[in-house]
């Protein structure tokens, strides 16, 4: 096993730990704006705070190989940003969106969707971003990004979104 | 929900129950008209089926639509080709009169099946006789269906039922019912309903509206339940509906990041399913009357779409354990999995025929997806479809037709439902209004 593949297991079996503290109740959730969507609650991408600097300077998004949900050093270097924003905006919370590609059983999809925002909430908790501040959902195949059906669109699709909410109080 | 009650005559249920009985083989063995299926090239049988007649009441419109659905569902298996009402030199003007079988002899018609139909204060009366018409004589006898008006189609699908059934030897399977999913809208933005419709795409009826995603409807063995995953709740939950009364609850799967990809024991009263908790996905199962669940397999990998051998004691379900999906059969309690695919590519969403005998799947092999079935041990796998994507087969009640949902590449890509026989043979498009999915085939009514 390499390095980076224990590493990977590391931060997993951590994740897992910690998981296991915390609620997933999607009613923590209730009452929340996202904040990844376009519009004037975004603010400026020139501001280090705003959810759309979050998305277009940071990047909100990782991309998977096809069947896999590990992480590769790109995705791990966009993570990295992810948890110093995440850090520095501790106001935030964040829902990470686990996608597959339509290459796939309905249902399998599904999973494979989960295990990939799970590969990233793991590894967003192993660097220090509180458990209680992520939560996960998967949307299998249901919502691409893209619609052709090549390899250009498929990759795309093969993605986990790290979504800002701000919910009253929080 | 319920309008398609169908009162059926004490005595006709009689009649009716001992035909349709599997072991009722003499019957089918009454006359040497028979289609024995096999894997063989078939050369369908020609039959003539001259408008039922009306008999009283204003049924001449009904004869006539009850007498199409009759030989749209005989020749939608392709074991029948219909000699056209054009081409018939016999008239049948009374349903009780003598058939005049040199008529139908001159046509080449192997079988010839008359009917009659009246209608009084909305209910609706269908007789009929099967003739074998090189023997010159009826084969079986003849058999009437009472019910409601708005049920007329259920009575045409129950004459063809007999009619199969008398000829191939088969359990019939029109009077029958599918639930899916109906999808409109682009790709990155579909809309899906559960709809409930007749077999052959006809009486759709929504059952939930498109506010939520729902995904991968089953019916119970009973058909008077469906499961079914929504993201009701924001994340994906499974449901139990009542078919009758439209009424559904969430089941309460306890811990778990979602619950998803449900069926029924064949008994109802058990669900087996999927539950997420991080990256793993395993199979649990679900006493229904007293929530209490146990887990039955656990594997770090992906463990999903269960479905239970017809006799409730084991279940084929797919795993990515060993690197890719395959599929595997373990003990209804759990246990020590067998894996059963071995050839080259993905297996997935298996589903174990009511016969017992096969495991119908979705493979994907070279960028491209089929529908196929195997032997439960694995052995004598057939591909019976090929296209850039065919997903999710499900059984018809006897086993000898498989449905499944077939999208389009593209950006315009939509989802539609297919039927092709266990041979390979009869790949048909269902009609349905809007795009289809995940469909799930139900029991005869």
């Amino acid at each position: 096993m390499t390095y980076l593949a224990k590493a990977i297991l590391l931060s997993a079996t951590l994740g897992l730990g910690l998981a296991g503290c915390s609620s997933m109740s999607p009613d923590r959730f209730d009452n929340v704006t996202d904040l990844n969507a376009s519009g004037g609650a975004n603010g400026l991408p020139s501001d280090p705070t705003s959810p759309a600097y979050f998305q277009q300077a940071v990047g909100d998004r990782v991309l998977f190989e096809v069947d896999q949900s590990t992480l590769n050093p790109a995705a791990r270097q966009i993570l990295d940003q992810q948890v110093q924003w995440l850090l520095a905006n501790a106001d935030y919370q964040a829902q990470i969106e686990g996608h597959a590609d339509e290459q796939g059983t309905r249902e399998y999809n599904l999973a494979l969707g989960a295990s990939r925002a799970t590969s990233v909430r793991d590894y967003l908790v192993s660097m220090g971003v509180p458990d209680y501040r992520l939560s996960t959902i998967s949307y299998g195949k249901e919502r691409p990004l893209e619609i052709c059906s090549a390899e250009a669109c498929y990759a795309k699709n093969r993605r986990a979104v790290t979504v800002l909410k701000s919910g009253a109080g929080f | 929900m319920r309008h398609l009650a169908l009162p059926i005559l004490p005595a006709l249920c009689l009649a009716l129950a001992g035909l349709l009985a599997p072991a009722a083989p003499a019957v089918a063995q009454s006359g040497p008209l028979r289609i024995e299926i096999t894997e063989g090239v078939i050369e369908p049988m020609p039959i003539a089926v001259p408008n039922f007649v009306p008999e009283g009441g204003d049924a001449a419109q009904l004869a006539s639509q009850i007498s199409r659905v009759v030989v749209d569902d005989l020749v939608g298996t392709g074991l029948f080709r219909e000699i056209p009402p054009s081409a018939h030199i016999g008239r049948v003007t009374s349903f009780s009169s003598p058939v005049q079988y040199a008529d139908w002899k001159a046509i080449n018609a192997d079988a010839l099946i008359t009917g009659g139909v009246s209608v009084q204060a909305g209910q609706v009366t269908v007789k009929f006789r099967l003739h074998d018409v090189f023997a010159g004589q009826e084969m079986g006898a003849g058999l009437q269906f009472t019910g409601t008006e708005a049920g007329w189609r259920r009575m045409a699908h129950k004459v063809a039922d007999a009619v199969y059934s008398r000829i191939t030897g088969e359990d019939p399977y029109f009077d029958s019912r599918t639930v899916f999913v109906a999808e409109e809208g682009p790709k990155d933005a579909r809309r899906k309903r559960l709809a409930i419709m007749d077999y052959d795409g006809a009486n759709v009826q929504y059952l939930t509206d498109s506010a939520s995603i729902v995904l991968a409807p089953r019916f119970s063995s009973t058909g008077d339940r469906v499961l079914y995953t929504s993201y009701e709740t924001g994340r994906p939950q499974i449901y139990v509906l009542d078919v009758a009364s439209v009424g559904r609850r969430v089941l309460d799967t306890g811990q778990g990041d979602m619950a998803f990809s449900p069926r029924f024991a064949p008994d109802g009263n058990t669900v087996v399913y999927s539950l997420t908790q991080g990256s793993n996905t395993d199979i649990y199962r679900m006493d229904l009357a007293t929530g209490q669940s146990v887990r039955l397999t656990d594997a770090a990998s992906i463990e999903t779409a269960p479905s239970f051998s017809p006799d409730g004691s084991r279940i084929v379900f797919e795993s990515d354990r060993s690197g890719s999906q395959q599929l595997y059969i373990m003990p209804a309690t759990g246990g020590e999995a067998q894996r059963i695919s071995f050839g080259e590519g993905r297996y997935g969403t298996p589903v174990w025929s009511p016969r017992g005998d096969l495991i119908a799947f979705t493979k994907q092999s070279k960028g491209r997806f089929h529908i196929g079935v195997m032997r439960i041990d694995g052995s004598g796998e057939r591909l019976l479809t090929a296209s850039f994507l065919d997903e999710g087969p499900s059984w018809s009640p006897n086993g000898r037709v498989i449905m499944f949902a077939r999208e389009t590449q593209g950006e315009q890509g939509t989802s539609s439902l297919y039927t092709v026989d266990i041979t390979g043979r009869n790949l048909k498009r269902v009609a349905t209004p809007q795009g289809a999915s995940d469909p799930a085939w139900g029991p005869l009514q």
